[in-house]
């Protein structure tokens, strides 16, 4: 006899709803880059051929830096939950499996960090 | 076994991706999985934009040479072109989520609108890039 909960037993096997908040995540991320993606390229076009202290300017304007720290930030997160479906898709063996899901992670966070040192050095 | 190979060959096979004539909502949907992935690699150039405005003048003016140069405009067209068709696309994503649009004459206009609509919007930005008409923000 088992003393595990249903729960307990059905979590890590597959349906355990953490698919759910996969699919969620990645709705709610895609519904806020509507907005930031078209501000972003409306600003990128306004600083074509600006020159670096154009574009400083540019993003040490709070509410500009506010706006990138936040495309950057919430790209990067959706980009991650994108690329770990695709991963998850061609990628059958549990150990290269792994292997690239956590690289996928480490690029997403190595990517972040770059960019919000980038924009507090620019923007404080 | 290995004297009968035709009977083999004989056999119906499982349709795969080589064997369809590619409708239209299969091409939208794979290109939009492509420009996800390119996109992923597009964040190491807004990085790089990003570290080289931090670092100082010289940096960001060895960054604009590079996007300037003929190699560089290639790859930042492609970057734009998926920015555009990834953000069209996923709001016709956005659409069928919430149950819209998902008759199959509906769904295969919207694809070739959003085809046209994505490459009319990074057309578009060179166009006015290269007309002088960006670079409002200097």
């Amino acid at each position: 006899m088992s003393l595990e909960t249903p729960l307990h037993k059905a979590q890590g096997l597959g349906s355990a709803h953490s698919g759910v908040g996969h699919f969620k995540q990645q709705r709610v991320t895609a519904i806020a880059l509507v907005p930031l993606s078209i501000w972003f390229g409306i600003s990128a076009l306004g600083l074509v051929g600006a020159n670096e202290v154009s574009a400083l300017i540019f993003l040490s304007n709070p509410l500009n830096a506010l706006l990138m720290g936040a495309f950057v930030l919430i790209a990067l997160y959706h980009m991650a939950l994108g690329l770990q479906e695709v991963i998850v898709d061609y990628v059958s063996q549990e150990g290269p499996k792994l292997i690239l899901v956590l690289l996928n992670r480490g690029f997403a966070l190595a990517v972040g960090a770059a960019c919000v040192f980038a924009l507090l050095r620019i923007a404080l | 076994m290995a004297d009968q190979p035709q009977k083999v060959a004989a056999r119906p096979l499982s349709p795969f991706v080589t064997i369809y004539k590619w409708p239209i909502t299969m091409a939208t949907s794979i290109t939009h999985r492509m420009t996800g992935v390119a996109l992923a690699g597009g964040t190491l150039l807004l990085a790089w934009w990003l570290i080289a405005a931090a670092s100082g003048p010289e940096t960001y003016d060895y960054f604009r040479g590079v996007v300037a140069s003929p190699l560089g405009q290639v790859v930042l067209f492609g970057f734009v072109w998926s920015l555009a068709y990834h953000l069209v696309n996923g709001m016709r994503h956005l659409a069928w989520d919430f149950g819209y649009g998902f008759a199959v004459p509906r769904a295969n206009l919207t694809g070739i609108l959003v085809a046209v609509i994505s490459v009319v919007l990074a057309v578009g930005a060179f166009v006015l890039a290269y007309l002088g008409k960006g670079g409002y923000y200097q």
